[in-house]
């Protein structure tokens, strides 16, 4: 192996450089899904109500979120909204905000389609029992909703972690951005080095995201018994 | 013995209700006494089951009232989770909790609306279990349950919060014909024990059985009332002799 290409995995401290890369990715990755979803149980709580113009408003944000591509929220971001607030920005955090703005629609979602697609008669029957309607949701339709929201959110915070490879875009050093570097400075040294790099990278995003996927069809076998 | 000498609990005063341009009930009167069992028989869509919603405040009246002793529906501040807590209701479609056992279904409304004592609570349901002879079923899912144990088990989480009335609308309606005795013996056994109850049923036998008195209802109104001897057997209007004839073969 002493010639391989794949040495250049373990060459000087390129694997620490690539943790440090994929703590990058995954500290966007899990700061906005908790944002995400946090602000998204609560648009999706607001989109159960009769108000119309909550609706309306959901209803553009989600869309504005699903027909722009998630690079070009970034962009706007990133270069347009601090040049014209004159803030500055630096690209995780801008990765960050959008991210969890992303999040937060799709969330909302998620938890409005789970909410609806519960029967009407599960609120009379709590009200029935002289549940009010706080006890209502504590007990009844959100334990319920829950459970039909695992399989969307996880599948969002796989597509959450894998968007992430955007944020390379806007200049944040994600783990994507320093296996690139450390192909380009072992160009000469070892020429395949991008497939074993990105190989690595391969398996790195796996490791995060197949734990998840397991969780998940944990959690839907445990409740469907 | 004449109930008709107890106490009125529900006092129903021309009572109008309509969805939309849709009238459903064009004013009802009707009071119900302590202890009786009152028994709503009527075609389909002749607005029998809206009027049970009515009788908990499921569904708002626009016109006439209903009191239930001394509190009114129509008040504005009516202490509706007094009202629900006092006016059980079991639903057609045994609607209980799937997310939770049948012992914490039971003791949800007791635990959280009525803040009862959870060994109290808990002793009441259990005997009220091994009353409908599923004790051994409180810590199943519903989905473990055939539909006559899940109605019973409606029943008893209904019981367990010691309401003064239970409504029934339709309890056996979506049940295998053979669950539906031992669904209606457990309100018969009520009916005995003197609970005061409406109910709305196709089960002609089980109404002539339970009922102190029958209301027919159609279109809206209240066609017919009388002792369920007489109103099976000499029907005072066309519309019930027709209705009757339909479950006769």
């Amino acid at each position: 192996m002493q010639n391989s290409a794949i040495n250049v995995i373990f060459q000087e401290n390129n694997i620490k450089r690539l943790f440090e890369g994929l703590f990058v990715t995954a500290e966007i990755a899990f700061i906005s899904i908790i944002i995400g979803s946090i602000l998204g149980i609560l648009i999706g709580l607001s989109r159960t109500t009769k108000y119309r113009l909550v609706l309306f408003i959901n209803r553009v944000y989600l869309e504005a979120f699903r027909i722009i591509p998630t690079l070009v929220w970034l962009f706007v971001f990133y270069f347009g909204v601090t040049t014209a607030l004159n803030i500055d920005l630096s690209g995780e955090v801008v990765s960050i905000i959008v991210f969890s703005l992303w999040g937060a629609a799709e969330m909302g979602d998620i938890v409005r389609g789970a909410l609806q697609s519960l029967p009407k008669h599960q609120i009379e029957s709590g009200k029935a029992l002289g549940l009010n309607y706080y006890q209502v949701y504590r007990y009844v339709l959100i334990p319920q909703a829950i459970r039909r929201m695992i399989p969307g959110t996880i599948n969002l915070a796989t597509r959450m972690i894998k968007t992430t490879s955007l944020v390379v875009l806007i200049g944040v050093i994600d783990v994507v951005k320093m296996g690139q570097q450390i192909i380009e400075s072992s160009r000469f040294q070892f020429p395949t080095a991008s497939f074993w790099i990105y190989g690595f990278i391969f398996f790195l995003y796996f490791i995060i995201c197949y734990p998840l996927s397991r969780i998940s069809k944990r959690l839907e076998t445990k409740w469907s018994n | 013995m004449d109930k008709n000498n107890n106490p009125v609990l529900l006092e129903i005063q021309d009572v109008y209700k309509k969805y939309d341009d849709k009238e459903i009930l064009k004013g009802i009167d009707l009071s119900l006494h302590k202890g009786e069992v009152l028994v709503v028989l009527g075609p389909s869509g002749c607005g029998k089951s809206t009027f049970l919603r009515c009788l908990n405040g499921l569904e708002k009246i626009q016109g006439g009232d209903i009191k239930f002793k001394e509190q009114s529906f129509t008040d504005k501040n009516a202490n509706w989770q007094k009202i629900h807590e006092k006016i059980g209701m079991v639903f057609q479609n045994y609607e209980l909790f799937p997310h939770m056992t049948v012992i914490e279904n039971i003791l949800l409304g007791p635990l959280k609306v009525q803040k009862r004592d959870r060994a109290e609570a808990l002793a009441e349901a259990e005997r009220l279990l091994e009353r409908v002879g599923l004790l051994d079923r409180k810590d199943s899912y519903p989905r473990q349950l055939s539909g006559g144990q899940k109605q019973r088990i409606a029943i008893v989480r209904a019981l367990c919060m010691n309401p003064e009335i239970i409504l029934f609308d339709e309890v056996t309606a979506s049940l295998d014909p053979e669950m539906v005795r031992e669904v209606l013996d457990v309100i018969l056994g009520l009916a005995k024990q003197g609970m005061t109850m409406v109910i709305v049923t196709h089960e002609m036998g089980f109404a002539e059985a339970v009922a102190d008195r029958i209301i027919f209802m159609d279109e809206g109104k209240i066609c017919e009332e009388s002792e369920p001897n007489e109103f099976f057997t000499n029907p005072k209007t066309e519309r019930a002799k027709h209705f009757l004839n339909i479950f006769q073969f």
